[in-house]
Parts: structure tokens; sequence; C-alpha cells
């Protein structure tokens, strides 16, 4: 079904990119953690691929679909693939914001907590199996990102001006959950569980609990709505699947 | 402010992290057994990160940290006089009872 591979396309992607933090924490612990996070997302994506290529047909796997598809064809928000950094970047490595990976670790498993939480009782058993491991993970995800944003918007003077710039420039990114993909509406209209509309109020509830704590305002999301989750992506994703999938296209008859 | 021991406080620069020692308690353990140490803003961090850091191999199914100020240890120059006397009293142990067999292990 496309919207299982919208669910493991995100996931890989943002498990790709909490992966760049690896050896490069802040502070071990933190290192290990966010490591962590980024296995427990590609680990989501693995068992979802496996379930999207059950249905794709006798040639697909996991990793055809993980490695051999190309950025026109990824179905993840926008919002999981942009770069560890604000909007201005002058080069394409640049140091690395904690604060925004953790702002957007935060509205993205905020997400995904109420996402699961409907596909637990899905009709389709392998993907309420797949949720039911998965909200466990995200929950964490979830309590570790608020934690950060908490400590960083009511730390000090620094932690705060980078957490609200990370915040102003990844609330306009989170329209793109409200608006339902053609997999999604088709997915809803089968009747798996999805009810994107009863998402947005609990999500916006727990985002002004965080806020509230971290003494951060969110500029009310409005603009250019992204587009991630219908094919169209930033300039980010083909450098980031580039990346990812060079040693597979390299290698293409290799085995482990 | 929150009163949850666990909330978040107000962050702190890297440098004054404190220390924290982890205990972790094992499936088929009865006791916490001290695992290791870990550098953590506040006491919610510390838990957080103890559970990424000790407990990536299913090691455990609780988790308590302590700051490693609050431990208050041997010296280590004491050993002697500490350790040393209890070893020529073995009628300290509970070993001259004859038990019978229907009791089983005891």
């Amino acid at each position: 079904m496309a919207y299982v591979l919208q669910l493991a396309d995100t996931a890989l992607v943002l498990g790709q990119r909490n992966a760049e933090w690896c050896g490069h924490g802040p502070a071990l612990e933190e290192d290990i953690a966010l490591a962590n996070n980024s296995l427990d997302l590609i680990g989501q994506a693995r068992m979802l691929y496996s379930l999207a290529a059950l249905q794709a047909g006798p040639q697909a796997s996991e990793d055809s679909l993980a490695y051999w598809r190309g950025p026109e064809a990824f179905r993840n928000y926008t919002m999981v693939e942009l770069p560890h950094h604000g909007p201005m970047a002058p080069s394409a490595r640049q140091d690395r914001d904690f604060a925004t990976t953790m702002v957007r670790n935060f509205l993205f498993s905020n997400l995904m907590v109420g996402v699961w939480a409907q596909l637990e009782p899905s009709p389709d058993a392998q993907l309420a199996a797949i949720a039911a491991k998965a909200i466990k993970e995200t929950r964490y995800h979830l309590r570790h990102a608020h934690d950060w944003v908490v400590r960083m918007g009511d730390g000090t003077d620094t932690s705060h001006a980078r957490a609200q710039a990370a915040l102003d420039h990844l609330m306009p990114y989170t329209q793109e959950f409200w608006r339902p993909s053609a997999a999604e509406q088709s997915a809803m209209d089968f009747g798996i569980g999805l009810d994107l509309g009863a998402l947005q109020a609990p999500w916006q509830q727990q985002l002004s609990a965080t806020l509230d704590l971290a003494q951060l305002q969110a500029s009310p999301a409005t603009g250019f709505v992204s587009g991630g989750k219908n094919g169209i992506h930033s300039e980010h994703l083909s450098y980031l699947l580039g990346d990812m999938q060079s040693l597979a296209r390299a290698h293409p008859q290799a085995v482990w | 402010m929150s009163t949850d021991p666990q909330a978040p406080k107000p962050l702190k620069p890297l440098s004054e992290w404190p220390l924290w020692e982890v205990f972790v308690r094992s499936k088929q353990g009865l006791e916490h057994k001290h695992c290791g140490s870990l550098h953590a803003s506040d006491a919610g961090h510390a838990l957080r990160l103890a559970r990424d850091v000790y407990t990536r191999r299913q090691e455990g199914v609780s988790i308590w940290v302590v700051p490693s100020s609050a431990i208050t240890a041997s010296e280590p120059n004491d050993k002697a006089e500490f350790f040393d006397p209890s070893g020529d009293k073995i009628y300290r142990h509970p070993t001259f009872y004859a038990i019978p067999d229907d009791v089983g292990h005891m």
C-alpha cells in the first residue's frame, strides 16, 4: 500500500538524518541516545518496507525499495529530510545544530504517537503489529525530545535563541502533516484506522504544553506548504539519498 | 515549574554536568547492581541517558541513578582495619548446622 511506503520512507530518511550525529554528539551519552533513536527508526523502516514489498510484487524487497528508488519516488515528509541547521546555510556541510535536531524530533514524534495509536487496532494485522512495536519506541523518542526542547528553551540565552530559531524554521513544515496525500486518503477510505483530522488537536495540545514549559513561541504555521509526501521534495533529499544509496548502487550484486 | 523530580531543569553548560552513578536491576535479579556512571544535567536526564547507554542489550527492568556526590565510599587505605578482622571469625558463618534433607535448600 502506498501509505505504508510513506511511513517507511519517512522513518528511513529521519533515521538517516539522526545517524549523522553518530560520533559528533554534544556528549557521549547523547551520541548513543541519538544513535538508538536512529536505529529505532531504521528498524521501523525495515518492517514497513518488508510489508510494502509483499504487495509490490515478486521482484521487490526491502532493499530494492530503500536503495533503488530515486527522490521523485520517495514519499517522506519534507521536514525529515532537512539538514540539521537553519534555512540560509551557505555550505552543504554546516555545523549541525542540536536544537534543530531536537525540535524536529519532537514535532515528528508528537505526530507519530498519534498515528501509531490509531493503527494499533487496525484491521490490517501486520500493520497493527508494527504499530504496537513502534509506538513504544516513539513514545520514548517523544519524551527524549520533549525533555531537550524544554531544557533548551528554558535554558541559557543561547540555547533559548537557537531553540526558538529552530522552531520558527520548522513549524511551517508541519502544515504538511494535516493535508491528506493521495496515499493517506485512500488508506483512510480503505479503513486501516488512520484518521488525520482527529490527530491535529492532540498534537497541538502536546505542542502547547511543551512550548509552555520551554518558554518558546510557535508562530502560527502559515505560508508555503511542503509536499514531500506527495513526492515534491526539497533540494536536500537527493543529497541524502546520494549518500545513503551510493554503496548499494556501486555494488548491486553484493550480499552480506 | 513542575514539582516532578524527573522534570527537566534549566540547562547547565556541558562542563557543569554532574556525575551520576547508575544501578540496574536485571530481569532475574533481586537487587540493583552498579553498572557504571555518566554525566547528565539533571535527574530526569540521567535516567534517560542511563536507559540509552546501559540498557541497550536488555540488561534490565529497573534503573536507579544517584548523584555521585551523594555516595560516601570507604577509603582504600582503611581496607585493612575495615575488612581483615572478619576474616578469622568463622563462627559468624552459619556453616555448623546440620540441615535435614527434608528442609531442602537454605
